[in-house]
């Protein structure tokens, strides 16, 4: 169709799709959407005596209810991370940035999270990182908004 | 549901109980020739669809003949007043919509078209809507006319006679999909009404 029309007449615009669904947590997710809210996080304390961040619903080996949450973190260490050098417009920051798995204090496993740092050379497996929390905050993954390396840490 | 045992920094505290997971899709849609020149007619307050070499008249056009794949390179203005070959009654709010309930969309047969476009049906109640019902285009104001289907802002009653031989392109005989069936609207001798019960026999 080129031969009939030039190719800047071609009409363009946005679409967006949105659903706007919600969910019910159940009262695992629920205490650690809870935890965040209140910039505290908490584990799930499995049969064998591991603790696992973020909570799991059921034993990973049995299968059976787990029902004690303990607090864990705040801080906690890097144990693999990978360097994000052109974040797009769903990445938590607009800096390059780290996406990191970080074991918290207390913790058995890591969980994922974004990692503000200088450069790629600061960042290290080992690196120990706090909590940068949300100024509102409302019981969602985004009130935890990112981590930092932890101050007087090995950085 | 198992007994949680919270750590004491969160007992007391209210719980939280749900959590919004919107999710969301961002794209630039491109129209093409087809679709372009269709938005480019609608910019002059015309409606033109794209006939299959000794065919039908497709429109909202494609730019090529679904049955076959041959291009479709012969462009056909049609009529702006046409016949709702189905319609459905919207009684409850969706995100996003800002429309008054209850409203109409329908499906519009354009006179010289041979495809149905989807539109809005207004100034007249929602439930005296029918198949075969003759309706027109009411366009926004020329300053705001744009290259969008919207220019249109709905489709209104020409206070023509219904069309009692409307069929849905294609059809040879009445399904209750739009085609009409003996001078009787598919509506009420195909499709059992939910609401009272007549019908679908």
């Amino acid at each position: 169709m080129t031969d009939r029309q030039e190719a800047g007449d071609i009409l363009s615009a946005p679409l967006i799709i949105e659903y706007p669904f919600k969910r019910t947590t159940g009262p695992v997710i629920g205490a650690f959407l809870t935890g965040l809210r209140e910039k505290v996080l908490v584990g799930s304390r499995a049969e064998d005596g591991r603790v696992i961040v973020p909570p799991a619903e059921f034993d990973p080996i049995s299968g059976r209810d787990l029902t004690e949450l303990v607090e864990v973190g705040p801080a906690g260490e890097i144990t693999t991370w990978a360097w994000v050098t052109k974040p797009h417009a769903k990445h938590p920051l607009s800096d390059p940035f780290a996406w990191a798995l970080i074991k918290l204090d207390g913790a058995d496993t890591p969980m994922l999270g974004a990692v503000a740092a200088a450069s790629m050379d600061a960042v290290h497996t080992g690196l120990r990182v706090t909590p940068v929390w949300a100024a509102e905050r409302e019981g969602h993954i985004n009130d935890l908004s990112h981590w930092i390396p932890a101050s007087g840490g090995n950085a | 549901m198992p007994e949680i045992t919270l750590p004491k920094s969160l007992q007391g505290v209210e719980a939280v109980r749900s959590v919004r997971t919107p999710a969301r899709l961002d794209y630039e849609f491109t129209a093409g020739d087809a679709s372009s020149r269709f938005l480019r007619g609608i910019e002059q307050k015309r409606i033109i669809g794209q006939r299959v070499p000794g065919g039908r008249v497709y429109v909202p056009p494609r730019g090529a003949d679904p049955e076959r794949g041959q291009a479709t390179t012969e462009e056909v203005e049609v009529a702006q007043v046409g016949t709702v070959t189905s319609f459905c009654m919207v009684n409850v709010a969706f995100y996003g919509s800002s429309m008054e309930l209850p409203y109409t969309s329908a499906l519009i047969l354009l006179d010289g078209a041979d495809l149905s476009i989807m539109h809005l049906i207004q100034e007249i109640p929602a439930n005296e809507v029918r198949i075969g019902m003759r309706v027109e285009a009411v366009w926004r104001d020329d300053e705001d006319i744009e290259p969008t289907l919207e220019s249109i802002k709905w489709f209104r009653p020409t206070g023509e006679p219904d069309d009692t031989n409307v069929r849905v392109p294609g059809e040879d005989h009445g399904t209750g999909l739009g085609s009409w069936v003996g001078g009787v609207a598919p509506t009420e001798a195909l499709v059992r009404n939910p609401r009272t019960g007549k019908g679908g026999h």
